[in-house]
């Protein structure tokens, strides 16, 4: 044994908390012994383990003090995009792992990581064997450009960039050029925002979070100087939302560059904006025309930089002379019909391109269809759902991007996820949901995924990794150094 | 100046995010903070029923066992709680103490995702009129995540960030309704 692999198996020891038992289990037991004999407890299983849910669960077990609850998860590990999306810069957010963890460990939880359903376990077996099934499988689709060239060297979607940098297994390998000096980013969003922070960040900031180490050693040998994020219409329809903006806007290092021209006219225009949009708009405003001493002499500085492009939408990705990679992307240039939210971009006939190495699609996410018992609207990427009610499935239930598309922040996921688990409750409150039967629940799927020899992880493996994880972190100041090969994270557990 | 003191000390030590640090004071520390175990606990609050299960989720906020909630002030200030169903609950706060880990401590349904470092808006209430009037002006960034608050109102405030005083006696705290357009258009939704 090394002597690293010893001080970290030390260390684990010395950081092993013997699981915290919950002071009512005692008394959970007598009376789920009184109630069973004469009724059955709901069973309901959540398929994806993601804020949708967990908060669905969550309410469910607060507000029902019988019902059973499992959670199937596709990866070996918890939270979804909580681990996996969230950028490694904000770990304020990533706080709500600690409520996930309490709703885990409850007697009436179960944890079923490594388990794919649709693959390994069908939605119709899990129909079988709990009372009610919810769907929270989120959207891990992403939206194409559908442009020519999307397939060169140097043009990624977002969502595998984001992969890339917070250690999910399927991106771990995507290894992006990073050697040019300009970065497109198409789309305003968050997510565009969270790219060009992560990009254009001092490593110091960078190096304190867990980020993955394979990602933070080709952001020290990056060459990129200048993000661009562009959008098809104007500042009044940016996706982004004020805080991640002005963030980037003092981001160490870095310089703003919005062109005053497309700033002019919003001045009289804020007063009457919903308050969200008038703040957020007001913003952009100060930044672009009236900066304070301090901010422009910060950004005078700055030998990094990021602007807005705004009314440009995307023709084609140019290629280099040897025709492998992305040497730039050409804009048809836009105008809006129509105002507010709902304009409309159209192209003018004029076009522009912009030189760039390195293309990032930013254009939101999709939702897959599951399984073909469930009704999916593909052009919406929604399932069809009543607050939650799958549409003609009964005891089938949606909750999260799934349900309602992928927008919004951790707060309108927890509203959405409680929203289905109030319905669920409902229906069982008004017979709807049918739970006079008993249903074998967990113990059923688990023959089922014996027989096709997959080992599910329980929350408490999942416990033996993140303990692990923070132990490789504490040795290089990070919060963890979270494990790529999914293969690791099982021979950890069978340790 | 005292009272001051606390309440600095309650608001710069629940917004550290870390549990270990929080209570730092009351705490002896063997192990990183952020590796402290989370220790659900079991209170019955005031007017719960007997026999049924309570089942918290309010994580570190309310952690008690080896870590000691940090004694506040003795002085109380009674407020009231409208949950997101409607019903409403009679609590006693602490002066120095957030309306979030008031809430809390009486099992309101009020999330604190982000652990009080201004990076959600799940502890979003509405406060009454008179009260309101009486709040020092949200943080830049309080506002900025009010902006992503689901129905926000007039009277919109993060619980995380309202700190008891004796001035806020007779307050009431409105959870915002989970659904957002449940019943706006008279449409009944249909159950399966």
């Amino acid at each position: 044994m090394s002597p690293r692999v010893r001080w970290m198996g030390a260390l684990s020891r010395r950081l092993l908390c013997p699981r915290q038992r919950p002071l009512y289990a005692a008394n959970t037991l007598a009376l789920h012994r009184h109630f069973t004999s004469k009724s059955h407890p709901p069973k309901i299983c959540v398929v994806g383990s993601g804020p949708a849910g967990f908060y669905t669960a969550q309410y469910l077990l607060k507000h029902h003090t019988e019902v059973l609850v499992d959670i199937y998860e596709k990866l070996p590990v918890p939270f979804g995009l909580v681990r996996f999306g969230v950028a490694p810069d904000h770990p304020e957010v990533k706080n709500v792992i600690n409520t996930f963890t309490q709703t885990a460990r409850s007697e009436r939880c179960g944890f079923f990581g490594n388990v794919t359903v649709g693959k390994d376990v069908t939605v119709e077996e899990l129909q079988a064997a709990y009372h009610a099934v919810v769907l929270s499988y989120g959207a891990e689709d992403k939206r194409e450009l559908g442009i020519p060239g999307e397939d060169l060297h140097g043009v990624y979607s977002a969502r595998d960039f984001v992969g890339w940098y917070n250690g999910l297994p399927s991106n771990r390998h995507l290894n992006p050029d990073l050697s040019c000096d300009t970065a497109v980013i198409l789309g305003q969003g968050n997510v565009a925002l969270d790219i060009a922070r992560i990009l254009l960040s001092p490593i110091e900031l960078l190096q304190k979070t867990d980020i993955t180490q394979g990602a933070l050693d080709a952001l020290i040998n990056s060459r990129i100087r200048k993000v661009w994020l562009i959008g098809r219409r104007g500042p009044l329809q940016v996706a982004f939302t004020i805080k991640e903006l002005r963030e980037m806007i003092h981001l160490p290092g870095t310089r703003p560059r919005l062109d005053t021209p497309d700033y002019h006219g919003l001045v009289d225009i804020t007063k009457d904006l919903p308050r969200p949009r008038k703040r957020l708009t007001e913003l952009m405003v100060k930044t672009s025309l009236e900066p304070s001493e301090k901010d422009a002499d910060r950004w005078s500085k700055a030998d990094r930089e990021w602007g807005l492009r705004f009314y440009r939408s995307p023709l084609k990705v140019l290629p280099s002379d040897d025709g492998h990679k992305a040497a730039g992307v050409l804009l048809s240039v836009t105008q809006l019909e129509g105002t507010g939210e709902n304009a409309v971009a159209v192209p003018t006939g004029q076009v522009e391109s912009i030189s760039c190495g390195l293309i990032l699609s930013s254009i939101g996410y999709k939702s897959t269809p599951i399984s073909p018992a469930v009704p999916f609207l593909a052009k919406k990427g929604v399932i069809p759902n009543s607050i939650g009610r799958i549409q003609e499935s009964p005891g089938l239930y949606c909750s999260g991007w799934v349900k309602r598309g992928p927008t919004g922040v951790i707060t309108t996921t927890m509203t959405d996820g409680f929203e289905t688990a109030q319905a669920i409750l409902e229906d069982v409150k008004s017979g709807i949901l049918d739970f006079s039967e008993s249903r074998l629940g967990a113990a059923a799927i688990k023959k089922s995924l014996a027989l096709k020899e997959i080992q599910p992880i329980s929350f408490s493996d999942w416990e033996k990794i993140d303990e692990v994880e923070t132990a490789r972190g504490l040795g290089i100041g990070k919060p963890r150094e979270k494990i790529l090969d999914p293969q690791e994270m099982l021979a950890i557990i069978s340790e | 100046m005292a009272s001051n003191f606390i309440r600095r000390g309650l608001h710069c030590s629940v917004k550290a995010g870390g549990l270990g640090y929080r209570f730092s004071k009351t705490l002896t520390l063997s192990r990183p903070s952020h590796l402290l175990p989370i220790i659900t606990t079991w209170k019955t609050p005031p007017g719960d029923k007997e026999g049924t299960r309570p089942y918290q989720t309010s994580a570190t906020l309310q952690s008690e066992g080896k870590c000691e909630v940090p004694d506040l002030s003795e002085e109380t200030v009674d407020v009231v709680f409208v949950d997101r169903s409607g019903r409403r609950i009679p609590a006693k706060g602490k002066v120095g103490e957030s309306v979030l880990y008031l809430a809390h401590r009486y099992e309101v349904d009020l999330e604190g995702a982000c652990e009080s470092s201004l990076a959600c808006s799940t502890c979003h209430v509405y406060v009454s009129p008179e009260v309101f009037d009486l709040l020092p002006e949200p943080d830049e960034r309080e506002d900025d995540m009010l902006d992503m608050a689901a129905m926000l109102q007039e009277n919109s405030r993060l619980g995380c960030q309202i700190i008891l005083t004796p001035e806020y006696n007779g307050a009431v705290f409105t959870l915002p309704r989970i659904t957002r357009n449940f019943y706006v258009d008279g449409h009944v939704p249909k159950p399966h």
